[in-house]
């Protein structure tokens, strides 16, 4: 009987000793919300953004604000419907309060309108880059300290004239971020005297190019392309096939590494090829070049150097947990504090400085690149222009910019 | 089990009595009422307590998308259970029922949205929806098995290019934001306790529909032409329209189902009504097991709960696994799904304690 009741007691004061220790553990715990696409087409992008959030973390030693920071890591599959539904759970189930994510442009809307319904909860984008999400309607709780799709594109259009091409074809896929893109570089391309005498747009996915090969007109002086992944790969093979020789101009996603460590011919002809985006693989400064070190010492099955997803990830993360650190961890009061010190960001990243507007939105540096080949044989995209501090109404006056509106299908237009 | 038994029994409580013709609804609705048990009090209570206990993100995420999803896949159980037509366009009839309700109601894309009142939009978003599976069942009634199936993926396949590459209707790939629940009076239908009893009722209304229909002369005849079309046919039943209506009502199902999806969701593009959407809903009315109309809901929980839990289970790259391994070890075990697994686990558990007994004596 006297044994029992000792055991008794000792359970009870050890479980009370774990429960207070356990309530000690949870006050210096703060959960962050991490929601990337570990499904569907996209889900080695997804993979690598999580690498990019790891690593802000590991930089900040898994502290921000004097807590102990923990990710809780949902998923979608670059639906907007699944993303919704993962950041819901995050937020409502797993009660993070600050939630970082998601990946892709219309994900981006649909957790924006949700951020809407939770405005005690902090909403920092991912690598999303839909110029809607911040442009027309914005939440006044969702932040996004990178630049978007059409900012990547600025001062392209320039380089190209400067290249000598006054008249060229476009090919891009039919949704909102190739939009996004092609206004970006058509916005300075037509203002300065360049024609794009027509558009074909492909649905995402097109596997058989033929028709699209068929209508470019024979006077043009390049093709701009902004197709990704598979797509382009796609489209390249069949372009050369079919004999094809224009010079091309690509969009942020369409000459990657992925796009150029393929085998075939066409490879030589990619040599010079111009591009632009938020980062290239080769940027000469000490920041980026530790930021490629210690992505790949910190993960040895990581690409060989870090993806656009991994970086844009890595800059939002870095900012939600600098912000932490500048108010203490203090989340409280509707996180007014915090969200006046997320609003003063500004640091410098790997890739040039990061700070948002007032739709807070970033305001950033662009790269223009061009294809070049290094000693060893491998391609890679070589610097060579820098354009900083791009607004997201793309340096023209807001007025002008109204004017012109998003982009899409239509907008902007100069055939003749 | 439970319909062959009530179908057998009706025809003798017919030659009894010699009903007139309108007495014989009634007698179906006293037997339907005397089928409900206590357990159907102990689940009805359940689940509408549910939303008290529950969390806003259990009531809402959970069982406001289970009951849903549940509701679509009910429809294929009418089609593919009572019908043995298996078709994997549920989905996109219910995905057109929700892109109506964008496009006659309103939405973000106020070029085309037309702004009509919600009831009004829901009506024609029903009614097409419905008309649209009955197309689809008149094309593709006269396939059996596997062409069935092949002739439906088709259609919804085809929708959805139809719907990513149309702009002036379904405003292609990024399809309609912000087409949001009514507030009805005081009810704001986007909170989640409310939208929990809408999509509750829904339910409700379709699993009674499915379950009395199932006992009406319209579904026996279903289930025979089910077993053996030919037999019926020379019996005098006309085959095609049996199926065809069948068709029809699950349409019906489906697209409330749909505007309820819309509505949960907050918006639609092609993505809502994908492969593996059109997928996901055979996934769930197999897991439940088709045989009985409750299974269709059974399978959307667990399938819902899998979607939103498996990632805390293991390893975040991994969890696609979990739910693949549970679908696969459902459907080794249990051919007839979740509901198979209880029916087979209670017989058996009847068994033993019969074989105890006999060695008692």
């Amino acid at each position: 009987m006297k044994a029992t009741q000792r055991v008794w007691v000792r359970t009870m004061v050890g479980t009370a000793a774990a429960a207070a220790m356990g309530t000690a553990w949870a006050q210096e715990t703060l959960k962050i919300g991490l929601l990337a696409t570990l499904e569907g087409p996209f889900a080695a992008p997804g993979q690598d953004s999580m690498r990019g959030a790891d690593l802000a973390l590991k930089h900040h030693n898994g502290m921000a604000g004097g807590k102990k920071i923990e990710f809780v890591k949902v998923s979608s599959d670059a639906t907007p419907d699944k993303a919704v539904n993962a950041t819901r759970k995050a937020v409502e189930q797993d009660k993070v309060q600050i939630m970082i994510g998601p990946l892709s442009g219309d994900e981006g809307i649909a957790v924006k309108n949700y951020a809407k319904t939770q405005p005690n909860i902090t909403f920092i984008n991912g690598s999303s880059g839909a110029q809607a999400t911040t442009l027309s309607d914005p939440a006044p709780n969702f932040y996004r300290f990178n630049t978007e799709g059409a900012q990547w594109m600025v001062g392209l259009g320039e380089h190209a004239l400067a290249k000598g091409y006054k008249k060229t074809f476009l090919i891009a896929e039919d949704y909102g971020f190739p939009y996004s893109q092609v206004q970006g570089f058509m916005a300075s391309y037509c203002a300065k005297g360049g024609k794009v005498v027509d558009k074909a747009w492909v649905p995402l996915g097109t596997k058989d190019y033929a028709s699209v090969i068929a209508k470019i007109p024979k006077d043009v002086d390049a093709l701009v392309v902004v197709l990704g992944g598979s797509d382009a790969v796609n489209f390249l093979t069949q372009y050369e096939q079919t004999g094809g020789n224009k010079p091309m101009v690509g969009g942020s996603i369409t000459v990657d590494q992925t796009v150029l460590n393929y085998k075939g011919k066409r490879r030589e002809s990619l040599l010079g090829t111009a591009s632009a985006g938020p980062m290239a693989d080769s940027i000469d400064t000490p920041e980026w070049k530790k930021f490629v070190a210690d992505y790949k010492a910190s993960f040895k099955d990581g690409f060989p150097s870090p993806s656009l997803f991994a970086y844009l990830y890595y800059i939002n993360t870095k900012a939600a947990l600098d912000g932490l650190d500048a108010v203490k961890g203090d989340l409280s009061n509707g996180q007014k504090a915090y969200r006046e010190a997320l609003q003063k960001t500004n640091f410098k990243g790997p890739a040039g400085e990061v700070k948002i507007d007032s739709n807070r939105n970033g305001v950033g540096a662009t790269y223009i690149t061009e294809v070049a080949k290094a000693a060893d044989g491998s391609y890679y995209n070589k610097v060579v222009k820098t354009v900083p501090g791009i607004s997201q109404t793309l340096g023209l006056p807001e007025a002008e910019f109204k004017k012109m509106g998003l982009g899409s299908r239509d907008v902007p237009d100069c055939r003749k | 089990m439970n319909t062959s038994a009530g179908a057998g029994a009706r025809p003798l409580r017919v030659v009894g009595t010699v009903p007139t013709p309108s007495a014989g609804a009634p007698t179906r609705l006293r037997s339907a009422l005397r089928s409900i048990g206590v357990r159907h009090i102990v689940v009805l209570l359940a689940v509408l307590l549910y939303p008290v206990v529950a969390t806003p993100f259990f009531t809402y995420q959970i069982g406001a998308q289970a009951l849903a999803l549940g509701l679509i896949a009910l429809s294929l159980t009418l089609l593919g259970g009572y019908g043995g037509m298996v078709s994997l366009a549920q989905m996109t009839v219910a995905g057109i029922a929700g892109y109506m309700v964008a496009i006659f109601g309103s939405s973000s894309v106020a070029t085309i949205s037309l702004g009509w009142p919600w009831w009004l939009a829901v009506v024609l978003a029903i009614g097409i929806a419905t008309v649209v599976a009955t197309l689809i069942g008149w094309l593709s009634v006269r396939t059996e098995g596997i062409y069935t199936i092949m002739i439906t993926l088709a259609i919804g396949v085809a929708f959805f290019y139809l719907a990513q590459q149309n702009y002036a209707l379904f405003n292609g790939f990024q399809g309609f934001n912000k087409v949001v629940a009514p507030t009805v009076g005081e009810i704001d239908f986007r909170e989640p306790v409310p939208f929990y009893g809408l999509t509750l009722a829904c339910s409700l209304a379709g699993y009674g529909l499915v379950q009395y229909l199932v006992r009406a002369p319209f579904g026996v005849a279903l289930q025979g032409i089910r077993d053996n079309p030919r037999r019926m046919n020379a019996l005098g039943y006309h085959v095609t329209a049996h199926r065809v209506a069948a068709y029809a009502l699950a349409g019906l199902l489906a697209a409330v189902g749909g505007v309820l999806m819309v509505w949960y969701n907050g918006r639609i593009s092609p993505g809502s009504a994908n492969t593996g959407a059109m997928i996901n809903i055979l996934i769930i009315a197999v897991l439940g097991g088709m045989k009985r109309p409750l299974g269709a809901f059974i399978g959307a929980i667990v399938f819902v709960l899998l979607q939103n839990f498996a990632i805390d289970l293991v390893d975040r790259e991994r969890f696609n696994l979990v739910i693949g391994g549970v679908f696969l070890a459902i459907v080794l075990f249990s051919p007839d799904g979740l509901l198979g697994l209880w029916a087979k686990l209670r017989s058996r558990l009847q068994q033993s304690r019969h074989s105890n007994q006999r060695r008692r004596q």
